[in-house]
């Protein structure tokens, strides 16, 4: 079995794990920046105390998380050129600059105003920590963008032309950064960071209501996350049909793939609910489907013809089981969200919000779905690009750094370890600050250094702090 | 008037540079950090770090992303070539990157982050110094791709400049906490400072002495212009550096010996720079050959020359935030 192992497929499993795994903290911190300079603001408008608590906690998690995040990334910045050297070489003229351009405007944004936004209210003073933490958010969001745009130009690429070594070359850098499907997956994306982290925000809001219903920053976390639900669920859910009219534009494979359409349908294309895909004989097996209903989605009309997988050659078919599975798993949870958004509203209304323990439990269950969905969902866009890295231009197996499969291996597995045990330990963390209510004084060490010692402040801070209505919330 | 090319080149020196002066003192702190004497100064030694070391470290991404950005194919052939150490670093940065805040999450485990912290500044460190050697040995290229075996960049040249690079890096974290801290903490980084210094002077006339024999080609670039140049101004300035360096701890001073031993690493900088002139890749690749096409220098370079300056400012301002003596009892956890 090991001998069907090949570098190429071991580069594979080694970008897709790395890159499975730091997907899911720039997930949790897009949202979480925002949600922090929502309660930052809140809290100097309002001067509501509850608000500066709940700023207090989801901070401390926001740096473990935000930690982890920068740490691997920097992972993924190098192994474009470690693994794949060659599409580093080909597509460096124009992804190489939407990268420097996400490092130089997003990147040091965050780093250089996340030390101000943790430590250093006291010594900037309220306006100025606001307009840090603002800047960190701001900064999550640029950086997202840039990505997206490097990643939308891989599955639509535009503006580029092709020069006597083979190098993709830039014609048209509006085309190039505004191709084809990157609007849509920007505002996919993002809508599902703030997705969530609502859902994280109301499992933990959830959590501590049912320990203690009266617990105000657990009332006020579980109501803006079932706010912020029933709101962006269905723009999501809108949001990802166009996104998916414009992938049946630009890549019909992926979408056929998506969709369990190995054959064409002239007449109206059915919906396949449910099945399971058996790649060799071409089918589907047990589908559970709605006639033409398939045809009505994408075409909006019952009875437009939709093209299959036959009409692709073999070799230029994504893999269809993966694509097929981790799709319906995406649209499951978004409705899922749907649903929990929907019954909070309804429980808002009728008043008991704060009391009904199945929403509370049901909000904890669905806490971490939010990362599921956005790992299927990452999934279906990547391996429905397969078998290209640049769609229809470059292919996966002409894009490999010439490596060989032991060393290729050998990193692999030392990044499997490294990655369980680092995240391992620091997801432990994470869950156990949560699990402490909003208003604990340490969310980690009981003798961790505190900031009890005013009279020393004066001396390493001689510069005058004027608003510190801040009680020591440390 | 420059190539676009020559002008990125000094701007991706610029950013190395950058991030081998800032991280070089934050992963200096790692690397001292086991000669700490109890949780007091180890909280004091991290607290003078937390707030900036994650902007320090994104010079590293700046360094990967800009080469990737206007010279590909020096990307594509460095990478590979230096997989391992490069994997290595990074692993090594990732442990020390996270116990910043794990070790205030726990208390059994946190002998395992200070570990960690210790362990992945030290590997970290001496993987980038081991690149820096495979780098000046040269890196053989065939057909716009790395043609080298995969034990290439071991060798005991590059052990040589990892073991530099580490003592280098001490020296940095060394003279950075004299500056941030006082007491008894201070007198002690006065004395690992000492050695450091001394033993990084060292290693800088051996990596000197055996540079021109890993290639000839580095020995004439000195004797002729404009290498020549600094030939004759490098012995004066180490001299001054060296001086300022050791004057400053024998005074007491604060902030001379680390700004004098930051002004050492810019010297060597140089020096590497003038050594590997006009190529980007020794011995095969120039500057001009790996960069991109002039549409992408342009589009990089218009962001760069509005975004640098204003990176710089905002840096300089989380700096001047965290100024002056690290308090121990500060912090947030």
């Amino acid at each position: 079995m090991l001998d069907s192992l090949t570098a190429e497929t071991l580069a594979r499993m080694q970008f897709a794990f790395t890159v499975s795994f730091h997907i899911i903290f720039p997930a949790f911190s897009i949202g979480l920046a925002s949600y922090l300079a929502v309660l930052n603001g809140l809290w100097l408008v309002t001067r509501d105390q509850t608000y500066l608590v709940l700023f207090t906690y989801w901070k401390k998690i926001f740096a473990v998380a935000f930690g982890m995040g920068v740490v691997s990334g920097i992972v993924m910045s190098y192994q474009f050129g470690t693994n794949w050297s060659v599409f580093s070489d080909k597509t460096g003229p124009i992804l190489g600059p939407l990268m420097a351009y996400e490092v130089l405007s997003a990147f040091f944004l965050e780093a250089g105003f996340l030390g101000v936004m943790l430590f250093g209210r006291e010594r900037v003073g309220d306006g100025l920590h606001m307009f840090a933490t603002a800047m960190v958010a701001f900064g999550t969001l640029m950086s997202a963008t840039w990505i997206l745009s490097v990643n939308s130009w891989m599955q639509t690429p535009a503006g580029y032309g092709i020069n006597e070594i083979g190098q993709f070359v830039p014609e048209d850098w509006w085309k190039i950064v505004f191709n084809p499907s990157f609007p849509y997956r920007l505002v996919h994306m993002v809508l599902a960071a703030y997705l969530t982290t609502a859902l994280v925000v109301g499992g933990v809001g959830g959590l501590h209501l049912l320990r203690d219903g009266a617990d105000a920053a657990a009332r006020r976390m579980f109501s803006m996350a079932m706010w912020m639900l029933i709101v962006v669920a269905p723009l999501q859910i809108v949001a990802g049909d166009f996104h998916g009219l414009n992938t049946l534009e630009h890549q019909p494979a992926k979408v056929m793939a998506m969709e369990g359409h190995y054959e064409s349908h002239p007449e109206g294309a059915p919906l396949i609910l449910f099945g399971i895909p058996n790649p060799d004989e071409k089918r589907i097996e047990y589908a559970v489907q709605i006639p033409k209903a398939s045809s009505l989605i994408l075409r909006h009309d019952l009875n437009a013809p939709l093209a299959g997988l036959d009409t692709i050659a073999d070799v230029d078919e994504p893999p269809v089981t993966i694509v097929f599975f981790s799709f319906r798993i995406m649209v499951a949870l978004g409705f899922a969200m749907l649903g929990l958004g929907a019954w909070a509203f309804w429980r808002r209304l009728c008043g008991t919000l704060y009391h009904d323990r199945w929403l509370h439990r049901a909000s904890i269950a669905m806490g971490p779905m939010g990362f599921v969905a956005v790992l299927a969902g990452w999934i279906t866009t990547e391996v429905g690009r397969q078998p290209f890295t640049v769609y229809g231009l470059l292919r996966t197996s002409d894009s490999l750094a010439p490596v060989a499969a032991p060393a290729v291996a050998a990193s692999l597995l030392a990044f499997v370890l490294v990655y369980f045990f680092i995240f391992g330990a620091g997801t432990f963390y994470l869950l156990r600050m949560m699990n402490m209510p909003p208003a604990s004084k340490h969310l980690g060490l009981r003798d961790a250094p505190t900031r009890t010692a005013r009279a020393r402040k004066a001396r390493t801070a001689p510069m005058p702090s004027p608003v510190n209505k801040e009680p020591s919330n440390v | 008037m420059f190539e676009l090319s020559f002008i990125w080149a000094g701007i991706i020196a610029f950013a190395v540079l950058t991030y081998v002066i800032l991280d070089g003192f934050d992963l200096g702190v790692g690397i001292l950090f086991p000669f700490a004497k109890g949780e007091r100064d180890k909280a004091t030694m991290m607290n003078s770090i937390a707030p900036i070391w994650d902007g320090n470290e994104t010079w590293l991404v700046l360094g990967g992303g800009g080469l990737f950005a206007v010279f590909p194919l020096a990307y594509a052939v460095v990478m590979p070539a230096l997989y391992m150490p490069i994997t290595l670093m990074l692993l090594a940065l990732i442990f020390r990157g996270v116990a910043f805040e794990y070790r205030w999450r726990t208390k059994r485990w946190k002998p395992v982050w200070d570990a960690a912290f210790f362990g992945g500044s030290l590997v970290a460190a001496f993987m980038q110094g081991i690149a820096l050697g495979a780098l000046v040995q040269g890196i053989e290229i065939a057909d716009r791709a790395y043609a080298g075996g995969w034990w290439d960049w071991l060798s005991p040249f590059s052990v040589l400049t990892g073991v530099a690079v580490v003592t280098g890096y001490a020296l940095l974290g060394s003279t950075w906490l004299i500056l941030k801290t006082e007491g008894a903490l201070q007198r002690q980084m006065q004395r690992h400072a000492w050695w450091c210094a001394a033993g990084t002077l060292g290693f800088i006339g051996l990596v000197s002495l055996l540079t021109p024999f890993q290639d000839p080609v580095y020995f004439s670039r000195w004797f002729n212009l404009p290498g020549s140049i600094f030939s004759v101004l490098m012995p004066g300035a180490l001299a001054l550096a060296t001086w300022a360096l050791f004057a400053g701890l024998n005074a007491d001073r604060d902030g001379q010996p680390f700004f004098a031993a930051l002004t050492l690493f810019v010297l060597c900088f140089i020096g590497i720079g003038i050594s590997f002139y006009p190529h980007i890749v020794p011995p095969g690749l120039t500057i001009a050959e790996a960069a991109a096409p002039n549409a992408s220098l342009k589009f990089a370079l218009v962001g760069t020359v509005v975004l640098v300056p204003l990176i710089l400012g905002y840096t300089a301002y989380a700096y001047w935030v965290f100024r002056g003596k690290v308090d121990p009892e500060e912090g947030y956890h």
